[in-house]
């Protein structure tokens, strides 16, 4: 057991892997030599050398569309997308390729690889280092999402989605990688050395992929968060006082839906948070899914908490940023009778 | 110079419907005049091979010159017969088209020759990612027609279940890749299995196809760079066939300089082959076979050949091109390889007719027996509920609920 940050735990996962199996691969932009721009390879080259960890060219589309290949041939890549904004020339690889070789090919060729991206705002990374963009691989048949918020599920989600056989997406909220963050963008800085999730087991460990995770117990409203809203969503519950169950998703796709019906039945409230745009973003999918499922148990309407429809402004990103105080307002209109 | 290159050129093809083509614009060299370079050649000596267009039957189909492959007469007959059940196999199944039993087809009629003498060159193991125009390679490596056409039919056979439209087949057994409708895409896979091939020290390569059209796509770039950085064993197969649907090669970039050139760029030794020349194709890909097997990295090649037919079943072209006066440029590679054999003494016109017929109730047997498993609209099909399988590993209970409805439960 070491007390580890999101970095640590993510470069944790990937020496963990690298070691128990040779079919692992990690290429992306940096990754190599000088170990990620948030240093989440550093020191994996010099272990492992450079025909297993090794810098890419500046090309998503090529970085995505050869780890398909490399999958093909039996390889195992994980390969890093240094931000998630950059990840669009890819997409074509990811949707119409990774998502549906098995498929396509009725199990003949699958693409087990596994896409880390370092996402969400909240570093001053204005519209292209700061991006949420989920919502565009949940809604495609084939991949997998999978979203951290803390280093202990970090690690062990990370090992999960590389031995998976399936395409994984995995989004590293980047506001996290060196301590919790609440939102209170004003506050000092919190170190994940206090927080219980930052003790990170040594060696091998999943956190299996598709199982939500009940972070606060209550009884009067539901919070579904993910990443970084998680701890959006325990600060609001501090702040206002009120008695709200809080769930991490973890993944996205698959969902556990059994975790959400179950503990919305029981709160009969629901308030969905996300950092990323609101229309057509994956709130809607859950507030629809609630709705279709818990309809009779539900005493207000669902509401989503979310960032604006606006690219993320750089100078106006904590009026951009969904908050506690934002949080806090919709907690309290659900409750209204 | 080229016509119209002032201000704002759209570029127009030599002819349109309505005035007669010719092909009397392409510049070639004569059969033989090529070197050939030994494979462990710095790409950079042979630059010039990009811009030549290397053959080895001349006019009257008689092999000359250095390229001219050492190949029995049992290896080129079978490249003759798999051509020529390329092209049997791809007339039923435009008729079995117009009789509405499929959706959809594409022949690759004139481009069997690109495909046929591929697959002879290339050892069973090395690993295709094809075009879907590049059936050849499937029946040069003898995979049954019968297996082909249960997935044109989408039929209770059909090994894909249903799930991919007419000729994008898929083989691993074979060593012939998934077909992707999203061009290019299989480029920079080729290039990352290679690479896989190349971390084990395998023996394997991978071979590449796309169309002059495509190579305009993100993927050509990506992968020409990825094999390029990493010296991926790789041949990377440009079929210029001059027409995508009905966009001519110069709207790709080929009024200003050829196909092949793009590879010099990446510092990748491109080859000009004449795509309807069987016994240059074959010694242009064996060429580069050896280079990516020993470990000199990948090749470029332009196959120079002509789209003899639409682009699928569902055009027409003679609504945007001339039809050619003069036949097609460079001949027809069947009959190019059968003259040449009976020059050689090894064939004759008797045995050529006789294995037309053995050939083309070979097809017609294979499609009286895949049609007996049914056709797209009428016989036995998989059952729908199959359309949930394989999205993933394991079925996600979001699956499972909708297939339940799907079913009326």
């Amino acid at each position: 057991m070491a007390q580890m940050n999101m970095i640590q735990a993510i470069n944790d996962a990937m020496n963990v892997a690298l070691a128990s199996d040779p079919a692992v691969l990690i290429f992306g932009q940096d990754v190599g030599y000088f170990g990620g721009v948030f240093r989440a390879t550093d020191g994996l080259q010099q272990r492992y050398g450079a025909h297993r960890v090794f810098d890419a060219p500046i090309s998503e589309g090529g970085i995505v569309g050869v780890a398909v290949g490399l999958g093909a041939y039996g390889k195992r890549p994980v390969v890093e997308i240094q931000f998630a904004d950059y990840i669009y020339p890819a997409t074509d690889q990811l949707i119409s390729e990774a998502a549906r070789m098995r498929y396509r090919t009725a199990g003949e060729w699958w693409s087990p690889i596994t896409v880390r991206s370092p996402y969400g705002g909240g570093i001053y990374g204005g519209q292209t280092h700061s991006q949420s963009p989920e919502g565009i691989f949940t809604h495609v048949a084939g991949l997998k999402t999978v979203i951290p918020s803390n280093p202990y599920d970090a690690k062990g989600l990370l090992i999960a989605a590389i031995e998976d056989d399936d395409p994984v997406l995995f989004f590293e909220p980047k506001r996290l990688y060196n301590g919790p963050f609440a939102g209170y963008h004003d506050r000092p800085v919190q170190s994940w050395a206090e927080h219980p999730d930052s003790s990170v087991p040594d060696g091998h460990y999943t956190v299996p992929l598709g199982k939500a995770k009940i972070v606060r117990a209550g009884n009067d409203v539901t919070i579904l968060a993910y990443g970084t809203m998680v701890h959006v969503a325990l600060a609001a519950a501090e702040e206002t006082g009120i008695d709200a169950e809080v769930l991490d998703l973890r993944t996205l796709m698959p969902l556990d839906l059994d975790a959400i019906v179950q503990s919305v039945e029981k709160t009969g409230h629901c308030v969905v948070i996300h950092e990323a745009t609101k229309t057509c973003g994956f709130g809607a999918e859950l507030a629809a899914l609630v709705q279709e499922h818990c309809f009779h148990s539900l005493e207000a309407p669902v509401e989503r908490v979310t960032g604006w429809d606006t690219p993320y402004p750089h100078a106006f990103e904590w009026e951009y940023f969904p908050g506690p105080a934002r949080l806090s307002a919709a907690l309290r209109r659900v409750l209204q009778d | 110079m080229l016509k119209n290159s002032r201000g704002f050129h759209v570029p127009e093809p030599q002819a349109r419907p309505g005035s007669e083509g010719d092909f009397a614009y392409i510049a070639y060299d004569a059969a033989g005049a090529v070197d050939r370079p030994p494979v462990d050649v710095d790409p950079k000596e042979i630059r010039d091979l990009a811009y030549r267009l290397i053959r080895v039957l001349d006019d009257e189909q008689r092999p000359t010159g250095p390229w001219r492959p050492d190949l029995a007469p049992d290896a080129l007959k079978a490249g003759l017969r798999a051509m020529m059940v390329t092209r049997a196999y791809d007339a039923r199944m435009v008729r079995v088209q117009r009789q509405g039993k499929t959706s959809f087809y594409m022949k690759c009629t004139g481009e069997e020759g690109v495909a046929v003498a591929a697959a002879m060159a290339l050892e069973r193991g090395d690993m295709c990612f094809p075009t879907y125009r590049q059936q050849g390679l499937l029946v040069a490596r003898n995979w049954p027609l019968f297996e082909m056409m249960n997935q044109v039919y989408s039929n209770s056979r059909d090994r894909l279940k249903g799930r991919q439209m007419p000729v994008f087949y898929s083989s691993r057994e074979a060593g012939f890749f998934s077909i992707s409708g999203n061009l290019g895409t299989q480029y920079s896979q080729a290039v990352g299995w290679a690479m896989g091939a190349a971390a084990d020290e395998a023996r394997q390569i991978a071979a590449a196809w796309i169309g002059e059209g495509a190579t305009a796509e993100g993927d050509f770039h990506y992968a020409l760079t990825f094999a390029s950085v990493y010296q991926a064993p790789v041949i990377l197969n440009i079929v210029n066939n001059q027409w995508a649907i009905s966009s001519f090669s110069g709207i790709a970039g080929g009024e200003r300089t050829t196909f092949a050139a793009r590879g010099l760029a990446y510092g990748i030794p491109a080859l000009r082959v004449d795509g309807n020349d069987y016994l240059a194709v074959y010694a242009v890909t064996a060429w580069a076979a050896a280079r990516a097997r020993q470990g000199h990295g990948p090749t470029v090649i332009e196959l120079f050949t002509y789209r003899a037919e639409g682009h699928s079943t569902s055009d027409d072209p003679s609504k945007y091109r001339a039809a050619p006066a003069c036949g097609w440029p460079l001949g027809d590679p069947i009959e190019r390889l059968k003259v040449h054999m009976i020059e050689a003494g090894i064939w004759s016109e008797e045995q050529q007719a006789s294995l037309q017929k053995e050939v083309n109730e070979e097809v017609r047997a294979a499609g009286k027996e895949s049609e007996g498993f049914g056709t797209l609209k009428e016989g036995d099909r998989l059952s729908p509920s199959t359309m949930f399988d394989d999205v993933y590993k394991n079925m996600p209970t979001h699956l499972v609920r909708q297939r339940a409805m799907m079913l009326g439960n």
